[in-house]
C-alpha cells in the first residue's frame, strides 16, 4: 500500500492491545478495495466512536452477532452490482461474537459459500464487557465469570475448536495466526483473499487488561502461546493441512506465568499437568515439534 | 392486468416489479408462499436478484441490512416468531435509516404456539421506527408495497417500511388483483439511489457508537421524520393515483360512511372488509354506523383520526392484538390519545379485542361490538370469549 492509512491512529484501544495490532495488519494486507462488516466488541468501540472513525475503508457495524450475515448481504449486493470481483468483503469479530453469539450466522455464511474472509480476533474472553469467559476461553482461565476459587481452578472447559468447526463446513481456507507473528498474519490474509469462497482466520490477540500482563509484553506473550503448543499456527487449504509453525516446545508454565489470569495455576501441579496435556495433544495432533519434520511454514 | 391469484403470489409478483437486487428470507407460516413465489421468479430468470437463503430470520434481516447499506434495493418477509426473532435487527435497520421493505404476514405470538392470524407480531414492533402500513385486501397489499418502496427510499424519509397483511386471510386468500404494468411501476418507482453506501471509492463508516452526547438526536430525528411521513404519504398517494388510477386518498386512513355516523368502529387490516358489510347492513336499516380504517399505524395519524371522529358520539376500537397489562388494546390507546386534552371528543371510546390466534371475526362478532358499544365505556372487552374454557383452565 502507499501513504494512505486504511486504519488510522488516534483510536482508543488500550496500550499493547493485540487486537488493534492485528486488525491494522489485516486491513493493510487486504488493501483499500475492501468493505468490512464488524461485530460489536472492543474493536468496534475503540475504532468508531462517533464522530470519529479509524477506518479509511467502507466499514459497517450492525449488532453483536450478525457481521457474517451483514457481510453476506454486502457480498450479495456487490454480486448484483457486478462489482464482487474487484472488492474484498471482510467480516470480523471477537471470540465471543464468533464462537458464541455469532456462531449461527457464521455457520450460515460458511455454508452458503459467500466470497468473504471472516476474521476472528481471539483474545479469549468478553473483554469489552469486563473479562467474562467465552467459548474460546482456555481451560482453567480465571475470568470474572469463571473465577478461580477454593473449589474452582477457573474456566471448566477447553477452547471450542472453532478452526475445526469452520473446516467441517468444507470451505477452501482455514488458518490460525497470532499477533506475535506479524508477517504470518499478512501472508495468510493475502492468501485467503486470493481464494474465492468463504475463508476463516482466527488470530490470537493478547489483551493486557484481561490477561493481566504488562502492555509492553504483548508480542512476547503471543509468541509464548505458540511456542508452548497452546496456540498452534495452522493453515488448511481445501481441507488439507498445508502449513504449520513448528516449535521446540517450551513448558506451558513459561506462558502461564506471564499472565495474572493463570497465576492461580502456578502452585497447582495437578492442573498444570492438565494444561500441559492440552499443549502436548496439539503438538502431537499437528506435528508441531521441530524434530518431527524438516520444514516449517 | 387483472389476475385471480393468491395474496402471497400477488406479493411475489409486485416485488418482482419493484426489482430488488437482494432478497433474503427464512421460512415461517404463513409467509412461505411469498418467498417461494419469489424464489421461483428468480430461478426462472424473470427477476435479476440475489436470493439469499439464510439460517434464521435474524440473518435474513441482517442480510437485507447489509445489502441496503451497500446501496441496493432489498426485500424480506416474515411473520410472528420470525419477526420477533428479527426484532433486534428491525430496530437496528431503522436506526441506520435503511429503506428496507418487509412484508409481515400477520400471525399470533407464542406461547401457546398458534400459526393463525392476529396482529400481535407487527404491533409489538410499533416503537422500532419503521413505517407500518396495514392492508384490507390483496389489491391494497400490492399497491402498498409500491408505496412502501417509494416512501421509504425518498431522500426526505429514509426509513424502513413494513407492509402488514393478515396471515391466511390475505396471504392465502384468492382474489382478483389488478397487477400493475412494469412500465408504470418503473415510472412511479425509479431505481434506488442511496444517499450513502458502502463504497471503496468513498469510504465511510456506518453504525458508529453514539455516546450520551449524540444518541438522543438520532431518536429525535426519526420521530421528526415519522411526523413528516404523515404529510408525505398523501403526496405519494396522489402520485400513485396519477400513475395507476387507484385512489387511497391520504393513505393514512379510510373513512367509510363516518360523516354523519353515530357509531364508528375503528380497525385495521382485513377485518375492515367484514366491518364494511355490517356497516352496509345497518345503513340499509337507517342506522348511522361507520368505519374508520387505519392504514398507517406508524406514523399514527392523530390529527386525521381526530377530524374523522370528533363529532361521533360513540367509537368502538377493534384490536387484533393486546398490550397485556395495559388499560386498553394498542390501537384503542392511540385513538384515545388522539382526543387527549381536546374540546371535541366522542363521549365513548370503547376498546374491544377479537380475532386473536385466528379466531374468526364474523359478521356476528362485529354486530356484538356494536351491541356492546353502549353509554357505558368498556375497555379490553373480549368478543367471542369462551367462558367455559376459562372455567376449565382455572378449575371453576
Amino acid at each position: 500500500m502507499g501513504d494512505r492509512l486504511l486504519y488510522k491512529p488516534g483510536h482508543t484501544a488500550c496500550a499493547g492491545c493485540g487486537q488493534a495490532i492485528a486488525a491494522r495488519l489485516v486491513i493493510e494486507a487486504a488493501g483499500p478495495n475492501t468493505i468490512i462488516a464488524n461485530n460489536t466488541g472492543c474493536l468496534e468501540v475503540f475504532t468508531t466512536r462517533y464522530p470519529e472513525s479509524a477506518w479509511d475503508v467502507p466499514w459497517i457495524h450492525s449488532l453483536f452477532e450478525n457481521c457474517a450475515a451483514v457481510a453476506s448481504g454486502i457480498e450479495a449486493a456487490l454480486k448484483y452490482l457486478g462489482k464482487k470481483d474487484s472488492i474484498n468483503v471482510i467480516a470480523q469479530a471477537g471470540d465471543g461474537g464468533t464462537a458464541d453469539i455469532g456462531l449461527q450466522a457464521l455457520s450460515g455464511m460458511l455454508e452458503r459459500g459467500h466470497d468473504i474472509l471472516y476474521v476472528c480476533y481471539d483474545n479469549e474472553a468478553y473483554m469489552n464487557t469486563g473479562i467474562q469467559r467465552s467459548g474460546l476461553t482456555p481451560y482453567d482461565t480465571n475470568t470474572t465469570t469463571s473465577p478461580a476459587g477454593s473449589k474452582s481452578a477457573g474456566n471448566i472447559r477447553p477452547k471450542k475448536p472453532m478452526p475445526e468447526i469452520a473446516l467441517a463446513h468444507g470451505i477452501p481456507y482455514v488458518a490460525t495466526s497470532s499477533a506475535g507473528y506479524l508477517q504470518d498474519i499478512q501472508r495468510k490474509v493475502k492468501k485467503a483473499l486470493s481464494i474465492k469462497g468463504p475463508k476463516y482466520m482466527q488470530i490470537h490477540v493478547p489483551c493486557p487488561l484481561g490477561w493481566r500482563h504488562e502492555s509492553n509484553l504483548t508480542m512476547d506473550v503471543a509468541r509464548l502461546a505458540v511456542e508452548t503448543g497452546l496456540y498452534p499456527l495452522i493453515e488448511y487449504e481445501n481441507g488439507a493441512l498445508i502449513g504449520k509453525r513448528q516449535i521446540s516446545p517450551k513448558p506451558v508454565e513459561e506462558y502461564l506465568k506471564t499472565q495474572g489470569r493463570f497465576k492461580h495455576l502456578l502452585n497447582n501441579p495437578a492442573e498444570l499437568k492438565k494444561v500441559q496435556e492440552i499443549a502436548d495433544n496439539n503438538i502431537k495432533k499437528y506435528g508441531l515439534k521441530v524434530e518431527s519434520q524438516a520444514s516449517s511454514s | 392486468m387483472k389476475q385471480f391469484l393468491e395474496g402471497s403470489y400477488a406479493v411475489a409478483e409486485v416485488i418482482k416489479l419493484c426489482r430488488p437486487g437482494v432478497i433474503s428470507a427464512y421460512p415461517i407460516t404463513p409467509q412461505t408462499h411469498i418467498v417461494e413465489g419469489l424464489a421461483q421468479i428468480v430461478a426462472d430468470g424473470e427477476l435479476n436478484s440475489q436470493f439469499v437463503n439464510v439460517e434464521s430470520e435474524h440473518s435474513a434481516a441482517s442480510v437485507v441490512l447489509g445489502g441496503s447499506a451497500a446501496g441496493v434495493r432489498v426485500y424480506t418477509a416474515s411473520s410472528s416468531q420470525g419477526l420477533i426473532l428479527m426484532s433486534e435487527v428491525i430496530f437496528n435497520i431503522a436506526g441506520m435509516r435503511l429503506p428496507v421493505v418487509l412484508t409481515c404476514a400477520n400471525r399470533s405470538l407464542s406461547a401457546p404456539i398458534n400459526i393463525w392470524n392476529d396482529q400481535q407480531d407487527s404491533v409489538s414492533l410499533r416503537d422500532a421506527g419503521w413505517v407500518q402500513l396495514y392492508a384490507e385486501n390483496n389489491q391494497e397489499v400490492v399497491d402498498l408495497h409500491l408505496i412502501a418502496y417509494r416512501l421509504g427510499e425518498d431522500k426526505s424519509v429514509m426509513l424502513p417500511v413494513m407492509v402488514c397483511m393478515d396471515g391466511f386471510i390475505l396471504t392465502h386468500g384468492m382474489e382478483v388483483v389488478d397487477m400493475p404494468e412494469q412500465d408504470k411501476v418503473d415510472k412511479f418507482l425509479p431505481p434506488y439511489k442511496p444517499l450513502y453506501k458502502l463504497d471503496p471509492d468513498e469510504p465511510l463508516s456506518m453504525g458508529l457508537l453514539a455516546d450520551p452526547g449524540y444518541y438522543t438526536e438520532t431518536r429525535f430525528a426519526i420521530q421528526e421524520t415519522q411526523k413528516e411521513v404523515l404529510k408525505f404519504l398523501p403526496k405519494i398517494s396522489e402520485e400513485f393515483r396519477n400513475v395507476f388510477g387507484r385512489d387511497y386518498r391520504d393513505c393514512l386512513v379510510e373513512e367509510y360512511l363516518t360523516e354523519d355516523a353515530e357509531r364508528v368502529i375503528v380497525a385495521m387490516g382485513s377485518v375492515c372488509g367484514t366491518i364494511k358489510k355490517v356497516v352496509d347492513d345497518f345503513r340499509a336499516k337507517g342506522k348511522k354506523v361507520g368505519l374508520l380504517k387505519i392504514i398507517s399505524f406508524r406514523p399514527f395519524p392523530y390529527a386525521r383520526v381526530y377530524e374523522a371522529l370528533k363529532n361521533v358520539p360513540k367509537v368502538a376500537v377493534l384490536d387484533k392484538s393486546v398490550s397485556l397489562g395495559g388499560m386498553a388494546a394498542p390501537l384503542a390507546l392511540e385513538v384515545k390519545a388522539a382526543f387527549c386534552g381536546k374540546k371535541k371528543a366522542p363521549k365513548i371510546i370503547s376498546s374491544f379485542v377479537a380475532g386473536l390466534g385466528g379466531r374468526d371475526i364474523t359478521l356476528d362478532s362485529v354486530r356484538e361490538v356494536l351491541k356492546k358499544l353502549t353509554a357505558k365505556e368498556v375497555n379490553l372487552e373480549y368478543i367471542d370469549l369462551k367462558q367455559e374454557l376459562l372455567k376449565d383452565e382455572y378449575g371453576g
